[in-house]
């Protein structure tokens, strides 16, 4: 019974995949996209990858769907291409590539379902009482290869920098969505984006959440109240922003670096204070990636309204 | 040939996602297109990395990969989009509606 659910799960996934490139219209196509990226957390679950699952469905289909939007309101429309005839043997030859193609694919796909590994799981388990948390998957990137994490959070803010660079100079704020309900419903839920984003924040410490799922409901929140009317600082230029977006890559770096001078190697926690250590780097993170996100809606946004 | 479950369904779809992913990355013109054909060949990616490792018990190492990997991939469109806006600039319709 699970399997005929997964089969459809696969066949709805790889049918919205298809549609999200070739659609008709760029709008039924990223609507498709962020379908797809629903299912596909859908399928995290199915492999019991909740926390995937949670930053899939939070940044891989919310944040870069209201991206994606952003950008279709400021993109000309697609030219409609006249259909090109393509000829016989153009086709006999892309089939035959098709197939070429096909065969080593099919010899992959075969070595990797023989893959007889088993995992670091073990290992992990293993040394999780060191680590001072209760969750593996947080104990990896927070403690394990925290270097990694602290690379991934710099990589995202010079996505900032570089978005931030090519954007418009001109700020505005953004009275343009004609919706009077939605102050007054944004005035209501914002207390829940926060909550939320705080219970995510908590609850990575021993199951899934942690710092990117807050991060994105942190910057739902931010971007519902903007386009609804209250007034924040343009992201680019403001000091504050500067500060809260380099927070966690900074708190992160300055932990990373600060028990150097204890006499610990880098990135090693002092087993007493691990627990608070990383809970606050997650704290940090967790504000810096939602404000980071927010700029990068924002500065894919504001161009649109400066113009119109 | 391995049993029929779960894990195996994924990393087969997995494998025709990335398919479907490259020939959109190939075959169509418009840069958002192949922006979104990008993007399902990633998370197809992250499909065959965490299907086809997962034996028995879970194994938390490649979910924080496919974590990290996702903010990666979330930077990489939001730089990619600019990208396209900025080229696209000076080709806005003049009432600059929302032509989609």
């Amino acid at each position: 019974m699970a399997l005929v659910f997964d089969a459809l799960l696969a066949l709805a996934m790889l049918w919205l995949a298809w549609q999200g490139v070739h659609a008709q219209t760029l709008f039924q196509a990223v609507v498709s996209f962020m379908l797809f990226g629903l299912l596909i957390a859908l399928a995290w679950v199915r492999l019991d990858a909740t926390d995937i699952a949670l930053a899939e469905a939070a940044l891989g289909s919310g944040v870069t769907g209201a991206l994606l939007f952003a950008a279709l309101g400021q993109l000309p429309p697609e030219p409609i291409r006249a259909r090109r005839r393509t000829r016989w043997h153009r086709r006999l030859l892309a089939l035959a590539w098709g197939l070429v193609l096909l065969a080593p694919i099919a010899l992959l796909l075969y070595g990797v379902l023989q893959l007889e590994g088993r995992g670091l799981g073990a290992e992990v388990n293993a040394s999780l009482s060191q680590a001072n948390i209760g969750s593996p998957v947080t104990a990896v990137l927070l403690n394990f290869r925290a270097i990694d994490t602290l690379l991934e959070l710099v990589v995202m803010l010079s996505a900032v920098v570089v978005v931030w660079s090519l954007g418009a100079t001109a700020p505005s704020p953004l009275p343009w969505l004609p919706a009077p309900s939605l102050p007054a419903l944004t005035r209501l839920l914002f207390p829940v984006f926060l909550l939320t984003a705080g219970y995510l924040l908590w609850r990575g410490e021993h199951g899934p959440g942690g710092a990117f799922p807050a991060g994105a409901v942190l910057a739902a929140g931010f971007v519902l109240a903007i386009l609804s009317g209250a007034r924040a600082p343009a992201p680019d230029g403001h000091t504050g922003w500067r500060l809260l977006i380099c927070l966690g890559p900074l708190a992160f770096a300055m932990v990373a670096g600060g028990v150097l001078l204890a006499g610990y190697v880098y990135f090693e926690y002092p087993p007493r204070v691990a627990g608070l250590l990383m809970i606050g780097i997650e704290i940090a993170a967790g504000i810096s990636i939602g404000f980071m996100l927010t700029a990068l809606f924002f500065a894919a946004e504001r161009d649109h309204s400066s113009q119109v | 040939m391995p049993p029929l479950t779960s894990e195996t369904l994924f990393t087969l779809t997995a494998v025709l996602l990335f398919g479907i992913g490259a020939h959109g990355l190939t075959q169509t013109r418009h840069a958002l297109r192949r922006l979104l054909a990008l993007n399902i060949c990633i998370s197809a990616i992250f499909l065959l990395l965490v299907a086809s490792g997962k034996h028995g018990d879970t194994d938390p190492v490649p979910h924080a990969m496919v974590l990290t990997g996702i903010v990666v991939a979330l930077s990489t469109t939001a730089v990619a989009i600019s990208l396209i806006v900025r080229r696209n600039r000076h080709r806005r319709p003049p009432d600059g509606g929302l032509h989609w």
